[in-house]
């Protein structure tokens, strides 16, 4: 008699395949044009039925990009925070140091060292952060929202001591930076797109729009901040630094027993995501305008961790959403016709969403999604304009929405928000 | 004593290889405890020196020492006969030791080629990663020990015995010349191990050294050179293999005999307590976890399940207590049908559960010892009266349970994170069996625990057992295992593959079955099992000579099964 | 065995927010003499002033609004859910509660219990959508709770404008929610005399939520899943709480209390929601939540002391200081009190070891913290 009787049992397929990794799924090229094609077709389709020229107007585009830089640096910031381990909430408070730093040293000495203080007074911001969660382990959200509620008070005390009294300043608000951080246009191609996008053509106009605010005018902060997404990408990935970095937010048990600085790597990390949101702030203080303004980020710098968030943690992706924001941002901007053209192209999106849910046999979803689309539908059809006072959260929706649907298949980095003390390895 | 311990000394035999690791004198203290206290051990060049000693008796920090994660009190190392200070883990890497730790420290998102290379990176110009080299020397390595490890493999893919693979090539990329190998066996099945052995062998034919640390005896005893005994923070006795038995090891490690989980007389009854048919368990992409899977088990009765981790056993007990949702199946618990049931109605119908890690499952631990006697009990008596908790009610029953399961601690307000292992794992047992539970299901119930508390709750669960009490056991622990139960099953990728008997099955038969190379059928039955073995999992070293062959499943026109050993 | 008011652990709680003031106070003399004031001419204007007996009013009627704000912050800070969006539910509460104590033509008691009611669901349901995004899909209630705000600014901006829910008030260029009627108004309590002015009526109210908050944590089997999911998700999971239940309830509660922030001030003296209701209230609530570390009796405290902060210094204007710096001491406060918590927490971990190791004999390894994962 054996020991051990197996059970019948049939065959079982062998082993878990391989499944595609955090942020390993290759889009190729060919993917991501076709994604740009089918949107700008879309956003035509809807240009046409709803009669909103702004929808891919030079300007409007032009107002997108500008108003997708600070969160994007935000969102940028919280990468290399977050890759490292450290939820950063701050960002909004490091943003906000970095418009003041940029309108204090702006009006002084020029544009160029605005944008110089900036990045110092956000890292400082960060360097506040850093300390607080990486030497004394404090709840990575507190310490954000305590530095948030800071940088608040500093920056009205000093606008208040600094500023008051100032030619053309007040206590909320910096005297103009002066020269304007000027910019940069690809020669000779403004005029030929404004002569196409003027014929309002299915498509080609709206490429044309769209080239000609992405090509022209330009701020150079604006160009800084598109070069700082490759370079972050080739550091955090392609280099040792970089390795080190990410294996801090991965597995800091792991990086510390093979002779990893951590409470270093995390630090500098902070630092320089702080830095980050510093260049977002002078986006907005020498970029969007020339002054500090109390109240100038307006919440861009959660809309980052948003970006973040929709990114996966990871540049590509990170920059789209950015874009996205930024996009909702600026119709904002632009009044009710551009916000109520916006409302067509939701309900489309998200009805094709619904339908693509249902097909992937997630009913509830799916229905949800529906009905949803149906009745932002509805809604266009029925008024006219959305009321003023509503299109400024316009910008804010479009976050929820996007976390909301967004959310599930996401990987953070896996310890990414846990404190962390040197020895506490098995 | 045996007696041919010799005493702790240093001088290493006439003509023997020189000293290539010699801690002398090492002493550590953390608050309220004397981890270390004047270690003294030489480890000889191109050996296996082994620690043996019980969970809490003081390897782990000594190791961390020597691996610069922490660092001594007192006492010098020193290498090759030169005295070290190691103050980081990049010392000790410099100084050619490696370490391979029990819990493995792998990024579970980085690809092998990124964990290994991690804080050693092969540079090109301007600080990028050169990774072609480092896929090469991974090659080289990985060829030349046969560690058969692929560079660009994502760890969380990876099954235990490849990343600890990983965790080996880690240190041999390093440069490491001293290997330090903590409880290694500990997650491996008996085939595996050996498979670890044959590496160890080549590795130290070439000259390497390996501090080997285990508290599994019989292993120890095949693989070792030398051995230290360390008990209670002290080094007790370096002995040689062949001048002692596991028996007289196990006296000098605790000072007193292992106890045994063997237990004595049957106690099965016919009442079924629980029944689970068809139970499957899915993940988020609709892949099963758990398939099909039948059990029975009746009051009085312990039934065990053997299975390498990872293969399903979580999910089954996740399943029992209602954590995970069932795709399919039905459960039913004395007549009452429970499919379905969350976590809270089942634990109030009377399924007591001890998780297999107790820190994020089983305990609170920054909450007083009688807050966390309520927790999982929260809404029952003593501890609640309808919506209102029942302080007085919790802390007598605390005090009770303190006492019964001689959990020790000043007093029941202090914190649970204060206690060692041992003591939280038996207040945790404690609470568990307390309100008569019908079922308990007892994952892992003596993992890093002392070896005292280990046999007061193999003494409790006997006990219960007697009483009628019904017992769903999981562990890894072998020995425990096959003592503590009346019916194994052995689980497989998911699916309940083979039963094994406790009164004659051994360890390594267990371990076969473990990894389904007893699947390859005997010669001649019809249909011979298609070889389910994964690449990644051990291939069966040769079985002992003599040990009878697993029997194919039940199949039309098949042979009886096998021949006793 | 230790009781529980051991004085050597009363003490241990309060050396935190103790040494996280005096940092503040040091930082805030520091930014002073900086920036060329003098400290001490300007601490002796506040306590100065604060002495008066209107001034006291004016301290107890800020702190009493300041409590609910922090006991609904705290109540999410047990659960580990951070719910930043008080600001936005509690303005939102107020708004229509106003337009309906204001429109709707019940009598005196019953409009009171009504606007009670209807700011508490009003609260409840703007701050469960964050719950429930956090719940359904993982949302970060931080985030959500921020964007809520945002969007709850541009709500009350629409509905604020003559025709919909409020009228021009007379003779003035404030906009707000028609007055409501004499009879659903609460009276003051004269509890300062001399102060020609009156406590809120309903800090009455504010007591209740303290005790009721108290109670519900430490009594009841709820308030057990609430500390129990807050302390480790996955010890309630398994100890059977619903997660993803106790996510929305505790948010909803957050919510609902957060509703009645406005309350005191709505019914006891601006009787209409207008353009000049006070805002940042949440955020204020949080500061001092973290301060009183979600203590019921702590935050009272907290609470006190940031309202004589705020009222205190509005004295420094007109002496030409930047009240301001009263700004930079909270967020200073805020920041150094959590480190100081955090410093204390691991002092007392590593203390209580030594204690138990000594009161048991030495053993040889350390207490173990997580064991028994496998990797």
């Amino acid at each position: 008699m054996s020991v051990v009787t197996p059970t019948t049992v049939s065959p079982v397929p062998a082993g878990r395949p391989p499944r595609p990794g955090a942020g390993n799924v290759r889009r190729t090229t060919i993917t991501i044009a076709l994604a740009v094609v089918g949107l700008i077709l879309l956003l035509s389709v809807v240009r046409k039925l709803s009669g909103a020229t702004d929808l891919t107007a030079a300007g409007a585009i032009s107002a997108a990009l500008a108003l997708a830089v600070p969160i994007a640096m935000a969102g940028l910031g919280g990468l290399w925070s977050e890759r490292a381990g450290v939820v950063n909430i701050g960002l909004e408070g490091m943003m906000i140091l970095g418009t003041w730093g940029a309108g204090w040293a702006g009006y002084q000495w020029g544009p160029w060292a605005g944008l110089v203080a900036a990045v110092i007074f956000g890292a400082v911001g960060g360097l506040l952060h850093a300390i607080a969660t990486v030497v004394f382990t404090v709840d990575h959200i507190v310490s954000g929202v305590a530095i948030n509620i800071l940088a608040l008070g500093a920056t009205q005390y000093l606008s208040k001591a600094l500023f008051e009294g100032t030619e053309g300043g007040s206590t909320k608000q910096s005297p103009p930076v002066h020269p304007d951080m000027g910019g940069f246009s690809v020669p000779g191609i403004r005029d030929p797109l404004a002569s196409i996008e003027k014929h309002g053509w299915f498509f080609v106009s709206d490429v044309a729009g769209i080239l000609r605010g992405l090509l022209t005018n330009l701020s150079w902060i604006t160009l800084i901040a598109i070069l700082l997404f490759p370079l972050t990408y080739w550091v955090l990935w392609r280099t040792a630094f970089g390795l080190r970095l990410r294996s801090c937010g991965e597995s800091p048990v792991a990086a510390e027993s093979l002779g990893i600085n951590v409470y270093r790597t995390k630090i500098i990390a902070v630092v320089v995501s702080g830095g980050l949101s510093g260049v977002g702030g002078a986006a907005l203080a020498l970029a969007a305008s020339n002054f500090y303004q109390e109240g100038q980020t307006g919440g861009r710098g959660y809309i980052g961790l948003a970006a973040m968030i929709f990114g996966n943690w990871r540049t590509g992706m990170l920059a789209a959403g950015s874009a996205l924001f930024g996009f909702s941002d600026a119709l904002q901007l632009r009044g009710g016709g551009s916000v109520h053209a916006l409302l067509l192209l939701v309900a489309i999106i998200v009805i094709l969403v619904g339908l693509w849910q249902l097909y992937r046999r997630r009913v509830v979803q799916g229905l949800i999604a529906l009905l949803s689309g149906v009745a932002v539908l509805a809604y266009y059809l029925v008024s006219d304009q959305v009321p003023g006072e509503l299109t400024g959260a316009l910008p804010y929706v479009t976050t929820l929405l996007v976390l909301a649907l967004a959310s599930q298949r996401l990987r953070m980095p896996a310890a990414d928000g846990l404190p962390y003390r040197r020895g506490q390895g098995s | 004593m045996p007696a041919a311990a010799t005493q702790t000394g240093t001088e290493p035999a006439p003509g023997a290889a020189p000293i290539a690791v010699q801690l002398q004198g090492i002493t550590k203290r953390f608050p309220g405890v004397v981890a270390n206290r004047d270690i003294n051990i030489a480890v000889r060049g191109g050996t296996v020196h082994a620690i043996v000693g019980e969970n809490g008796a003081g390897k782990s920090t000594l190791m961390k020492i020597l691996y610069g994660m922490q660092r001594p009190d007192e006492g010098t190392i020193s290498v090759d006969g030169t005295e070290l200070t190691l103050s980081t883990p990049a010392d000790a890497i410099a100084a050619g030791i490696g370490m391979v730790h029990q819990h493995f420290m792998l990024a579970d998102n980085f690809t092998v080629l990124e964990n290994v290379v991690l804080g050693s990176e092969p540079r090109r110009a301007g600080g990028r990663i050169d990774f072609d080299t480092a896929r090469d020397r991974i090659h080289r390595i990985s060829e030349s020990y046969g560690l058969d490890v692929r560079p660009d493999a994502l760890v969380a893919d990876l099954g235990v015995g490849d990343r600890q693979r990983v965790e080996i090539l880690k240190v041999l990329y390093r440069g490491a010349r001293i290997l330090i190998l903590d409880e290694p066996t500990a997650v491996l099945v008996p085939q595996e191990v050996h498979r670890l052995f044959g590496a160890i062998q080549e590795l130290t034919g070439e000259g390497f050294t390996v501090i080997f640390i285990s508290h599994h005896l019989d292993e120890v005893l095949e693989i070792a050179d030398e051995i230290t005994v360390i008990r209670r923070g002290e080094t007790v006795a370096t002995v040689l293999p062949k001048d002692v038995t596991a028996a007289q090891l196990a006296e000098l490690m605790v000072g007193s005999e292992l106890p045994s989980p063997q237990t004595g007389v049957a106690t099965v009854t016919d009442r079924v307590v629980l029944q689970g048919r068809g139970l499957t368990v899915r993940d988020a992409d609709g892949r099963d976890l758990i398939s099909d899977v039948d059990l029975t088990i009746h009051a009085g009765e312990v039934l065990g399940i053997a299975g390498v981790e990872g293969n399903g056993q979580t999910q089954l007990v996740e399943a029992v207590v209602g954590m995970v949702p069932l795709a399919s199946g039905q459960l039913e618990l004395d007549g009452t049908d429970i499919t379905g049931w969350g976590t809270r109605r089942c634990r109030e119908e009377g399924i007591g559960f001890i998780p297999e890690d107790r820190g994020r499952h089983g305990l609170l631990l920054e909450a007083p010892l009688w807050e966390n006697r309520m927790l999982g009990h929260q809404t029952e008596r003593p501890n609640s009266r309808g919506i209102w908790v029942d302080r007085k009610g919790a802390r007598a029953d605390t005090e009770r349970i303190v006492a019964a399961y001689d959990v020790r601690t000043p007093s029941i307000d202090v914190t649970a994170n204060s206690l060692s292992g041992g003591n939280q794992q038996k207040l945790i047992v404690g609470r568990e069996m307390s309100g008569s539970p019908k079922l308990l299901v007892a994952a892992h119930p003596t993992r890093g625990v002392d070896v005292g508390a280990q046999a007061a709750i193999w003494d409790h669960i006997r006990r219960a057992r007697r009483d009628g009490l019904a017992v769903l056991l999981v562990s890894a622990d072998l020995d425990e295992l096959i003592g503590l139960s009346d019916t194994i099953k052995v689980m497989l990728r998911g699916r309940l593959v083979a039963d094994a008997d406790p009164g004659t099955v051994t360890p390594e038969q267990l371990g076969s079955a473990m990894t389904g190379a007893a699947a390859a059928g005997r010669g001649g039955a019809s249909a011979p099992m298609p070889d389910p073995v994964a690449q990644d999992r051990a291939a069966p070293a040769a079985d002992p000579p003599g040990s009878p062959p697993i029997d194919v499943p039940n199949q039309p026109g098949s042979d009886h099964p096998g021949e006793q050993p | 065995m230790k009781g529980r008011l051991d004085p050597r652990r009363i003490g241990l709680s309060l050396v935190a927010p103790v040494l996280a003031l005096v940092f503040a106070a040091v930082i805030a003399v520091v930014v002073l003499v900086v920036s060329g004031y003098s400290p001490k001419s300007t601490i002796t204007q506040m306590l100065d002033y604060s002495a008066q007996p209107r001034t006291q009013v004016l301290i107890i009627n800020t702190a009493t609004y300041y409590y609910l704000s922090a006991v609904a912050v705290a109540i999410g800070f047990k659960m580990n859910l951070f719910n930043i969006g008080v600001d936005g539910q509690y303005r939102l509460a107020a708004l229509v509660a106003a337009a309906v104590g204001g429109n709707v033509a019940l009598p005196g008691p019953v409009n009171i219990v009504l606007m009670i009611l209807v700011a508490m669901a009003v609260g409840a349901m703007w701050s469960g959508i964050a719950g429930v995004l956090r719940a359904w899909r993982g949302v970060s209630e931080v985030i959500s709770t921020i964007m809520l705000n945002a969007i709850s600014t541009a709500i009350i901006a629409y509905l604020l404008r003559p025709g919909r829910l409020a009228v021009q008030t007379q003779g003035s260029n404030n906009i707000g929610t028609k007055p409501i009627p004499e009879s659903g108004r609460v009276g003051g309590i004269s509890l300062i005399p001399d102060a020609g002015m009156k406590v809120f009526g309903l800090i009455v109210v504010a007591v209740l939520v303290g005790v009721g908050y108290s109670v519900l944590l430490n009594r009841t089997v709820f308030g057990f899943d609430l500390r129990a999911t807050g302390g480790s998700q996955t010890a309630a999971v398994a100890s059977g709480v619903d997660v993803k239940r106790m996510l929305v309830v505790a948010m909803l509660l957050s919510g609902a209390v957060a509703g009645l922030v406005g309350m005191p001030q709505l019914i006891g003296q601006s009787y209409s929601y207008s353009l000049d209701f006070p805002t940042g209230l949440g955020f204020t609530g949080i500061a001092i939540a973290l301060l009183g570390r979600n203590h019921p009796v702590g935050i009272a405290f907290g609470a006190l002391l940031w309202a004589f902060l705020d009222q205190s210094s509005q004295i420094l204007d007109l002496e030409g200081v930047p009240k301001e710096i009263v700004t930079i001491i909270q967020g200073a406060t805020v920041l150094s009190v959590v480190i100081a918590y955090e410093l204390v927490r691991r002092y007392r971990l590593v203390a209580e070891q030594r204690n138990v190791g000594k009161a048991l004999g030495e053993t040889a390894e350390p207490p173990a913290v997580t064991t028994g994962a496998p990797a």
